[in-house]
């Protein structure tokens, strides 16, 4: 291969504290999105592995889905799915208000997109009680009256909404760092990438719901 | 960034500043090597987990093969034989021959031979050697509690219901150890994205790179399903309840998809790397261009692709649909003409070139018969009828190992010689490369070549004991196992001598093509004095 090598450019303003692989922000803030969308490729196959399990399931036994489908709460899961949309909504003004440089806007927006997140960790676990109480958790207290093919759709939806809160989790403690750096001040109308990277974390997981919903919720409907 | 309007001198032997501090001096205490972010350290970091790695699984392999030396030898029993055998699949395959060339030489090589002066997240680099080691610990403390008896296949349901053995321990292993490769997979493909050097064009990149750019594509969106299998097979065996649990109606033959949906692609993780390396060795000591460059990365790229669509093949003898077994029949023959393309490939490349038979090509052309052998005793496990007799035989062992061992670990050799000038700062001793290369070669097909017989004989895999007719041709193979033990522990001492003693290398030692020999051996850190600019095309090597 020919090279030629050429002197070092001073170096610009904006590569301090940059890391030594970038030359320039615009570079980095490059690397930065094709970092998170891999990521988010991967997350796609990790829930692919469920969601296949759960179409052949669903194909060979439609009339225990249905059956077990009828057995969740259809306005939980309803109002949740509602509940997360809207925690992604002030994640998205968030990120439109820091962009102008808005950083109160953005703290108030973290803020409620953590609350909101917390309403839907909370009426999930009101659900998982609900369905402890009907006899009704699978390694746990099951009534075997109720059949292994039910059994086994109720398995999957505590997977699936399982490995889904397991993410919120991780995704609510990252808000949480993300609030305190924004209240020392760490970003402006020009340093907003952890925002939006965070967020399109967060709208991913939110789009896991989504399909979720139907999938659990709307069997036989 | 620079540009060639601002370049100097073109020089094509590389500017080392002998002023400059290399990445081996500087700060040297531990903590700054725990601590390091610097790609070429994490690199040694990995060398040296994945060398005692290979030395727990090569100790398992031995007492085997020592087992074996006899047809109903007392040596281990039954279940420690289990043990044992699931023992050196797992460290081999996730905790060897998977870090192996990506890990190590990827890391080392990959912003060099871009002119970059890191990977693209060299924090999540360093937290991904420490995700290894994690994982790496918890499988010891499986292994070192009592192990496990499962194979490394965790097949549902003795893996999640009837297996006495630390299943859940070795599973979270893996489990981390997982996302250790996802990491460095997505660090990869980031950085070959948006760290080339001006001038460095996808067409221009090194096959190297192109070869671990597939290879983290593949650890990027195979892994992620070997987490969650396993994680369900985990929540089944802690909970008494799962989706692969026939009394539910589950299927246990789902887990067998879901597991070799990543562990056929996991092959491709192991021998891709290795087809990189292999490039670069042969150009260099046949001082020649790549016979069909834009192929050659074609191929690399289908291998990685048709590589997600023929996990079936491990199933043909499970009740698989038959007309499910044909297509994957099918689509498993079709990976060997991008494989064959690239045999063919490699030795236009050789064909009437200058050929010095320097150490790594030594491995290479070992590499280039063993991988043919191994690829052309695929294609007979991939048409099913003759499958039905090989399955779970000795052919298949021996059809993998040629493939991993003959292929991956001869590639993963080759790499280690051809860039530990680069690594080090220094040459190795020519005289015992050469020997321990030999021996790796005769050792190896003494003990394999063995098992292709024993197993068209019918010898099935995973017993401890075995009929008195198959006895001659498993002493040849301990023996070979013997000679193989030899090969392998010479480069430990040479390499080590070398590392301490070797007589200084020089900047380019090869006088090879390549960013990464256009900076001082070891490089410094952050690797170039000033970015370099490519304007030609790889292997330029001058017409002989």
């Amino acid at each position: 291969m020919k090279a030629a090598t050429a002197a070092p450019a001073a170096a610009p303003a904006d590569t301090i504290g940059l890391p030594i692989a970038y030359a320039d922000a615009r570079q980095r803030g490059r690397a930065n999105h094709l970092g998170m969308w891999t990521f988010i490729a991967s997350e796609v196959l990790f829930f692919g592995g469920l969601f296949l399990a759960y179409f052949i399931y669903r194909h060979a036994y439609p009339a225990a889905f249905a059956a077990g489908s009828h057995r969740l709460n259809f306005w939980k899961g309803a109002v949740n799915t509602a509940v997360l949309l809207t925690s992604s909504l002030a994640m998205a003004w968030g990120d439109a208000f820091i962009k102008a440089g808005r950083r109160g806007a953005l703290q108030a927006c973290l803020a409620a997109t953590v609350v909101i997140g917390v309403v839907f960790l909370a009426l999930k676990g009101s659900e998982y009680r609900e369905m402890y109480a009907q006899h009704l958790v699978p390694g746990l207290n099951f009534d075997a009256r109720v059949g292994p093919q039910v059994e086994l759709f109720i398995w999957m939806y505590f997977v699936m909404t399982g490995v889904h809160a397991v993410h919120m989790l991780v995704g609510l403690g990252l808000m949480g760092w993300l609030m305190v750096l924004n209240r020392r001040g760490r970003f402006n109308h020009a340093r907003h990438a952890p925002i939006e990277l965070f967020g399109l974390y967060w709208h991913f997981v939110d789009c896991i719901w989504v399909f979720l919903y139907p999938l659990l919720y709307l069997v036989g409907r | 960034m620079s540009s060639p309007s601002a370049s100097t001198v073109p020089s094509a032997e590389g500017p080392p500043t002998p002023a400059l501090v290399s990445y081996l001096q500087g700060e040297t205490s531990v903590r700054s090597w725990l601590l390091t972010s610097d790609h070429k350290r994490i690199a040694l970091l990995y060398l040296g987990t994945i060398t005692a790695f290979f030395a727990v699984g090569a100790v398992a392999a031995a007492l085997m093969r020592c087992q074996l030396a006899l047809p109903s030898s007392e040596l281990v029993t039954a279940d420690a034989y289990n043990r044992l055998f699931t023992l050196h699949g797992v460290v081999m395959v996730w905790f060897f021959l998977i870090p192996s060339i990506p890990a190590v030489l990827g890391n080392f090589i990959i912003p060099l031979a871009i002119g970059a002066r890191d990977v693209a997240f060299p924090k999540l680099n360093l937290f991904s050697w420490y995700l290894f080691v994690a994982g790496g610990l918890l499988a010891l403390y499986a292994i070192l509690v009592g192990g496990v008896d499962t194979g490394w296949t965790f097949y549902t349901p003795y893996s999640s219901t009837y297996s006495n053995g630390h299943v859940m321990v070795m599973a979270a292993g893996i489990f981390v150890a997982g996302f250790s490769s996802i990491a460095t997979g997505l660090n990869f493909i980031v950085t070959v994205h948006q760290l080339r050097a001006p001038g460095l064009t996808w067409f221009r990149l090194p096959l190297f790179v192109w070869a671990i750019y597939a290879t983290s594509i593949i650890m990027v969106l195979a892994t992620p399903v070997l987490a969650m299998t396993l994680l369900l097979m985990a929540l089944e065996r802690g909970l008494g309840v799962g989706i692969f649990d026939p009394k539910l109606g589950g299927d246990p033959l789902l887990f067998q998809h879901l597991f070799w949906f990543y562990s056929h692609p996991a092959v491709y993780i192991m021998i891709l790397p290795g087809m990189g390396v292999i490039s670069e060795v042969i150009t260099c000591f046949a001082r020649k261009r790549i016979f069909g460059y834009p192929v050659m990365a074609a191929s690399i790229l289908s291998i990685a692709g048709l590589g997600f669509l023929v996990w079936g093949h491990h199933m043909f003898v499970s009740s698989q649909s038959i007309y499910a077994g044909a297509v994957f029949s099918l689509l498993s023959f079709l990976v060997s003409v991008p494989s064959a393309i690239k045999v063919f490939n490699w030795i236009a490349t050789l064909y009437r070139g200058s050929i010095t038979f320097g150490t790594p090509l030594l491995y290479a052309l070992g590499f280039l018969a063993l991988f043919t052998i191994g690829g052309l005793t695929g294609i007979f496990l991939a048409t099913l009828a003759v499958d039905v007799h090989l399955h779970d035989t000795y052919f298949v062992i021996a059809h993998f190992h040629y493939i991993m061992v003959g292929g991956g670990v001869m590639a993963y050799l080759a790499a280690i010689h051809y860039w530990w000038p680069k690594i080090s700062g220094r040459m190795f001793p020519e005289g015992p490369a050469v020997f321990a290369a030999v021996t790796i070669f005769v050792g190896f097909n003494l003990t394999f070549f063995p098992q292709f017989l024993l197993g068209y004989l019918g010898m099935p895999r995973r017993y401890q004991i075995y009929p008195p007719e198959f006895h001659t041709l498993n002493v040849i193979s301990t023996c070979g196992a013997g000679v193989l033990a030899v090969g392998y522990l010479l480069p430990l001492f040479y390499l080590t001598w070398s590392f301490f003693r070797g007589p200084p290398a020089g900047p380019n030692p090869w006088r090879a093509t390549g960013l990464e020999w256009q900076t001082a051996s070891p490089p410094p850190t952050g690797n170039f004095v000033a970015t370099p600019v490519v304007t030609g095309p790889p292997y330029d090597y001058p017409p002989l």
